[in-house]
């Protein structure tokens, strides 16, 4: 297993706020808009460094979207900025009409996604987001794994002609990845290579995976691990390659179990490839106030179930 | 142009909205009537576009419209009205007006950038976007120093969609004023009368209270009384407001059958009643 540390824990969020540090400096046709979730956002420095290029638009997600699809009529490449539950669920018809439909230039950047929102409980924890967004015709699905691919993504984002849904985090999460990573929207990242079980990770799971990566080693099982970051358009190349190898394949995502990166997957196997598959993801059911880490092993969503998940795919080979 | 040679292209934009309506039996004749004095004084006198002719001798079509003034036609429904005055126009050939609503046309029953027909900058149609679309349009000519302005109409029964009163709040609050917006005020609706489906009450006073420099045009269906409005609407942008110009039509105007209620709203006429509503339409241009 090849060896992962990290020396720094950082939120996602905060990549993309370097990322949006970096843009400002670098592209003058990138504008950020934001719903009155400035700070949570992290993308003070943009504002500070380019007052002109920012709009505050208030608590009313709807109208951004729309200002958003309009400021690209004009060569702008705008950031409209929120969290995760009210930049997709309450805004999916403006998303789907103005930018997705009119194939606008608009970056949906989205944080505190999924249950490691934590305390603000199930009103605010989106579990649906990537369903809702994969499903639509013109739109790529981003879901980075730490800081450093969080701000590779957000500045691959703004150089991408097309909407784009870049979804990351609240918490704290160890940073591992190359902080020179070349960012390829749609190309699977080969993680570990391994032959007995294919492990398909996203967002916060990429780094609880490489862990139950480690305990299955332990237990002489050899895992392949893959990190999908984007979701839509799918590597289904890499994957295909990857379960023809080891015949099995545990996914794992901060999302429902219905509509996600698994079901992605699965459509995948199904149209190419008979292998079974188990899911790490939300049950269908809403989160709940309390920790990340709470709720994440609550939930299934650690290390201990991707093992527990992986042992289940190996029995079940055909 | 004149008064009259303005008059002469909506008497042929409305034989092209019943013709349209009627070719395919679907699509909304009543609210494309009503506003159609209004698009032809915007397209043909008031807005300034690029008149560069490109391909086929259509008139060249580019979506940032830098240096152009845009339009933004919120409630997309009234989309004849839309398509014929952008073929009489220039933007494209008029005999595509006969593939309205059928199947692999570029002019689908809603506005759509996704067929890339020239003219149109956003897909509209589902209600109340298209303010918000306007405003940022709006603050992008603003960021490019581009002089230009931004137009943007919206019915009446779309006020009660909840997305136009936060675009209504953002506009003032950015200082918009390269924005003149209207709302088509026929006072009907698909379910009837607005006031009774759903009472918008005073939205003079409601876009006054909001910030915006409100303007009426009282007979919007009388062509000198359109330019009129237009052109006080114009020497009312650049002084830190937004304009919303109340604008007054009768659903069907033109039609004598159409006008009057909101049967008309999405109805489309029988080979009959497309016989009677042309014999009150001259033809000024020829006939798609």
């Amino acid at each position: 297993m090849k060896k992962y540390t990290f020396t720094d824990k950082k939120d996602t969020r905060s990549g993309f706020g370097a990322g949006m540090t970096e843009l400002g400096r670098t592209n003058p046709d990138v504008v950020v808009l934001c719903a009155d979730l400035v700070g949570s956002l992290k993308i003070d420095t943009f504002i500070k460094e380019n007052p002109e290029r920012f709009f505050q638009m208030g608590i009313a997600e709807a109208n951004m979207m729309g200002v958003a699809a309009g400021l690209t009529i004009g060569g702008k490449i705008p950031f409209a900025t929120t969290f995760a539950n009210f930049g997709s669920s309450r805004v999916y018809d403006q998303i789907r009409q103005s930018i997705a439909y009119s194939d606008k230039n608009v970056k949906v950047a989205v944080s505190h996604a999924g249950l490691t929102l934590g305390e603000d409980g199930a009103t605010h924890q989106i579990l649906e987001d990537l369903a809702m967004m994969r499903s639509l015709p013109n739109m790529t699905v981003i879901n980075p794994c730490d800081f450093n691919q969080t701000k590779a993504a957000t500045i691959a984002a703004a150089n991408f002609d097309g909407p784009v849904y870049l979804r990351f985090g609240r918490p704290v999460v160890p940073v591992f990845t190359d902080p020179d990573q070349k960012f390829e929207i749609g190309k699977a990242w080969m993680v570990n290579e391994g032959k007995d079980v294919t492990i398909i990770a996203t967002g916060h799971l990429v780094w609880e995976a490489i862990q139950a990566g480690e305990i299955l080693e332990a237990q002489g099982i050899d895992a392949e691990i893959i990190n999908i970051h984007t979701i839509k358009p799918l590597d289904t190349k890499a994957i295909l390659k990857s379960v023809a190898k080891t015949k099995c394949v545990v996914t794992c995502e901060e999302h429902q179990k219905n509509g996600g990166l698994g079901d992605a997957v699965a459509q995948t196997l199904a149209q190419n490839l008979l292998a079974p598959q188990e899911y790490v993801a939300v049950n269908d059911s809403f989160g709940e106030s309390g920790t990340p880490a709470q709720l994440m092993e609550k939930y299934g969503l650690n290390a201990a179930s991707i093992v527990e998940k992986a042992l289940k795919a190996i029995q079940r080979k055909i | 142009m004149t008064t009259q040679n303005l008059q002469a292209v909506a008497s042929q934009v409305r034989r092209d909205i019943v013709r349209q309506v009627h070719g395919c039996q679907s699509g909304h004749p009543g609210g494309s009537l009503g506003c159609t004095d209004l698009i032809v004084a915007l397209y043909f006198q008031i807005m300034k576009i690029n008149n560069r002719k490109g391909k086929g001798g259509f008139l060249s079509f580019n979506m940032d419209g830098t240096n152009e003034d845009l339009f933004f036609l919120s409630n997309g429904h009234i989309s004849p009205v839309f398509y014929s005055v952008l073929a009489r126009r220039g933007y494209f050939d008029v005999k595509e007006l006969s593939t309205f609503r059928k199947i692999n046309s570029r002019l689908q029953g809603h506005p759509t950038t996704h067929e890339h027909l020239p003219g149109i900058r956003i897909a509209s149609g589902s209600l109340g976007q298209g303010l918000s679309v306007a405003i940022g349009a709006a603050l992008a000519k603003k960021l490019n120093s581009d002089k230009s302005l931004v137009f943007c109409l919206m019915g009446d029964g779309e006020q009660q969609e909840g997305q136009v009163w936060e675009a209504a709040q953002a506009a003032p609050h950015h200082k918009v004023d390269n924005l003149i917006a209207f709302v088509d005020l026929n006072g009907q609706q698909i379910d009837g009368p607005t006031e009774k489906v759903m009472n918008n009450r005073d939205l003079k006073a409601k876009y006054k209270a909001f910030g915006w420099n409100v303007i009426e045009i009282k007979k919007g269906n009388d062509m000198e009384e359109v330019v009129k409005g237009l052109r006080k609407a114009k020497r009312l942008t650049g002084k830190g407001q937004p304009i919303m110009v109340m604008l007054t039509t009768e659903m069907g105007a033109g039609v004598d059958f159409m006008m009057g209620s909101h049967k008309w709203h999405g109805v489309a006429p029988n080979d009959e009643q497309l016989a009677a509503a042309l014999a009150q339409l001259p033809e000024t241009l020829g006939d798609y």
